[in-house]
């Protein structure tokens, strides 16, 4: 039985990260994951655990020391959000093409501009192509159960991973959670014995080599491969965590989606609310359910596709924009996952919604299902790429 | 036991031939003095930012480093090489090692002065156990000779060519080494090839095994950027000595030393005349632009001998 706890989302990385006891953090202050390098401070400090902390100047030296430790042959961990996401995405790319599994919590917030610290998705899905691995939460058990899995997951396949959260509405509101007990954490996370590092004194390594194009296109796939293999791995190791503490995890969450007719896709916290108005719409007798994804890298084309082939109509809701005048991300991901998988049948519309922060209630989602009624009711679409509750 | 090339020699080379870099080039002849100042029985993990350097000695599948090598970005081979040092000082609490490693990072003026300057500062504020070396050839030269911030007065580069209306680099060299003894580190050092490389040696030994952050700067010149036939390299920067252009001294504990100071200094013509990029210069009509390097190089040297008298 694990420990209960009331704990904000930050804190639950900051104690998972303790229980862990990595080797190395490398982190810069940004709201609002600051409190995760803060706490970890703490415990630094205090001798609970006993990680080397490195103060970098900026995230983009955040990532570049992690990325040294980590090739080093240590674990290494570092926590951002935002603009300092943003910073450190050329270090992202050569982290992932190195095959470093470093660990990152992301406490995702909007980008500039303007200026806004609250939270949508606009930075981790400005960095979906860096070749990382990355899950997202709705609660912050989940962000708790996503940050211990992280490194099996990553280890596994040579990768490094996101572990993302929404800012302030996990990052900081408390909610109860179960913490497991340190001793099994350690044992479920296991030592870190990479096969080659830097401090390895009968066999020098070197990293980061000059390709030209007759090996580099070789090193993508096999970068694309690693990401193909990590779709098992997490289904592994997020049922292996089950075992241990009755949470089990895949790639994506399915509710009240066996015999739904709408659904909704989205990703991270608000899948909370959109399951509290599919509880009040189910009251009423109308057949709707939501496909939450939690591993957005590797993308999970298949369950998705597998999920709304027998639906009559769904949307997809992009907590970011592409700008591209036609769809945010995930709706052009889910659309071509429908496409590849022969799904051709559920008619779809795309939401941008919940930017900087505006607030997402559980009658925003009504508004969504309300739409989809209308889609089945007439076979019309209309216009597929909305702005949900945004003064125009 | 006294410096002695010949001995020096003896050790085996931790940067391989048949690397690419240019002949007549600082930079490799740089790397190999200073990896050669290492006790042979030493581990190292080195360092590159994106350069050419970087570029010419690690061509996947092959490399010229002996020792561990790591290349990151161009920006940050300050905050890469604290990462690996700092990895080190975690191991080896945890026991997982218990030999000597050193940390050397190496970086071209551009990687350093300019877009590595904030990893490097932050480095060195740190204070990892590490040696920070700037080969400084002064300009972008991988990319073709563009100026940087260490590329010297009315420098002649793709981006300051020489034009009718704006004669060269109209900025002078930024002082870095300055700037990391401001840094506080234990030691700093300012070098290049002269005689028998006794002074980078002797220099990169003492960074090295000085406990704490060391910075390195390596006046390496560049044969395309500088347009000096290439085995004229030690006679260039000979002449950069004798005019005081690249004084040699080091700071111990914040306490400038002077390595070296020439018997008669030579007016600074003697330095600018070897290379191509200050031809200019000689062109009737700017005189007048040798005169103001000449002040420059004058009021930089007068005012590092009053540092060392302090």
């Amino acid at each position: 039985m694990g420990i209960r706890e009331r704990l904000s989302g930050n804190e639950a990385v900051a104690v998972a990260m303790r229980q862990i006891n990595p080797d190395v953090m490398g982190a810069f202050p940004i709201t609002p994951s600051t409190e995760i390098p803060q706490y970890f401070s703490t415990y630094v400090d205090n001798g609970q655990v006993d990680t080397e902390f490195i103060a970098v100047e900026s995230e983009h030296s955040a990532m570049s020391t992690c990325i040294g430790a980590q090739a080093a042959g240590c674990r290494a961990v570092s926590a951002t959000s935002s603009c300092g996401l943003c910073y450190m995405t050329e270090m992202l790319y050569v982290a992932a093409s190195d095959r470093l599994p470093i660990t990152l919590a992301v406490s995702c917030r909007a980008l500039s501009g303007p200026i806004n610290i609250n939270n949508d998705h606009s930075d981790a899905m400005g960095v979906r192509d860096t070749g990382w691995l990355m899950l997202f939460a709705e609660t912050n058990q989940e962000v708790y159960d996503n940050y211990l899995q992280a490194m099996r997951i990553g280890e596994a396949v040579e990768l490094p991973i996101m572990i993302c959260q929404d800012g302030f509405i996990t990052s900081h509101a408390i909610e109860n959670i179960e913490l497991v007990e340190d001793d099994k954490v350690k044992a479920f996370v296991g030592e870190y014995n990479p096969k080659h590092y830097l401090l390895n004194k009968d066999e020098p390594m070197a990293v980061g080599a000059y390709a030209t194009p007759t090996y580099y296109m070789e090193a993508k796939r096999q970068q694309a491969q690693a990401m193909i293999d990590a779709k098992d791995v997490i289904r592994k190791v997020g049922a292996e965590f089950g075992e241990m503490t009755g949470r089990t995890y895949g790639l994506i969450e399915k509710y009240m989606m066996d015999d739904a007719e709408e659904a909704i896709v989205i990703i991270g916290s608000s899948a909370g609310t959109a399951k509290a108005a599919i509880n009040e719409l189910r009251a009423e007798g109308k057949k709707v359910g939501l496909i939450k994804i939690r591993s957005f890298r590797p993308f999970p084309s298949e369950d998705i596709a597998e999920a709304l082939k027998n639906v009559k109509a769904f949307a997809v809701m992009d907590k970011d924009d592409s700008f591209n005048a036609h769809c945010g991300p995930i709706y052009a991901e889910v659309c071509a996952a429908l496409f590849s998988n022969g799904v051709v049948g559920p008619k779809g519309i795309n939401y941008i919604y919940g930017l900087g922060g505006r607030d997402v209630r559980i009658e925003s989602i009504k508004t969504v299902y309300a739409e989809l009624d209308k889609i089945v009711e007439t076979g019309c679409t209309g216009e597929t790429y909305r702005y949900l509750e945004v003064r125009e | 036991m006294s410096y002695n090339l010949k001995e020096e020699l003896k050790k085996e080379d931790r940067l391989s031939g048949g690397h690419r870099m240019c002949a007549g080039c600082g930079s490799p002849i740089a790397v190999r003095t200073i990896l050669r100042a290492l006790n042979p029985e030493d581990h190292a993990v080195v360092c590159s930012a994106t350069s050419c350097l970087e570029v010419s000695t690690f061509i996947y599948p092959y490399t010229a480093w002996k020792d561990s090598f790591i290349h990151n970005a161009f920006e940050n081979a300050g905050a890469t090489i604290s990462g690996v040092e700092t990895a080190y000082k975690a191991m080896k609490k945890r026991g997982k090692i218990d030999e000597t490693w050193k940390f050397i990072a190496f970086g071209g003026d551009g990687g350093t002065y300019d877009i590595g300057f904030q990893s490097l500062s932050g480095a060195m504020e740190r204070g990892h156990d590490m040696v920070y070396v700037c080969y400084d050839n002064e300009a972008y030269m991988n990319t073709g000779i563009q100026r940087s911030s260490s590329t010297p007065h009315f420098a002649d580069t793709t981006t300051t060519p020489y034009g009718s209306v704006i004669p060269g680099k109209l900025q002078q060299k930024k002082n870095l080494t300055k700037i990391m003894v401001s840094h506080g580190i234990p030691y700093v050092a300012q070098t290049t090839f002269i005689g028998n490389l006794k002074d980078m040696s002797e220099k990169a030994h003492k960074a090295i095994y000085t406990p704490g952050a060391a910075f390195l700067n390596v006046m390496a010149p560049c044969p395309r950027g500088w347009r000096y036939p290439s085995e004229k390299l030690m006679e260039v920067t000979k002449a950069a000595v004798e005019t005081c252009v690249w004084p040699l001294y080091e700071v111990v504990e914040g306490k400038y030393i002077l390595s070296y100071k020439p018997k008669n200094k030579l007016p600074v013509e003697e330095y600018l005349k070897l290379q191509g990029r200050f031809a200019h210069m000689f062109k009737k009509g700017n005189e007048w632009m040798i005169e103001q390097v000449q002040q420059e190089v004058d009021r930089n040297w007068e005012e590092l001998l009053k540092l060392c008298e302090m």
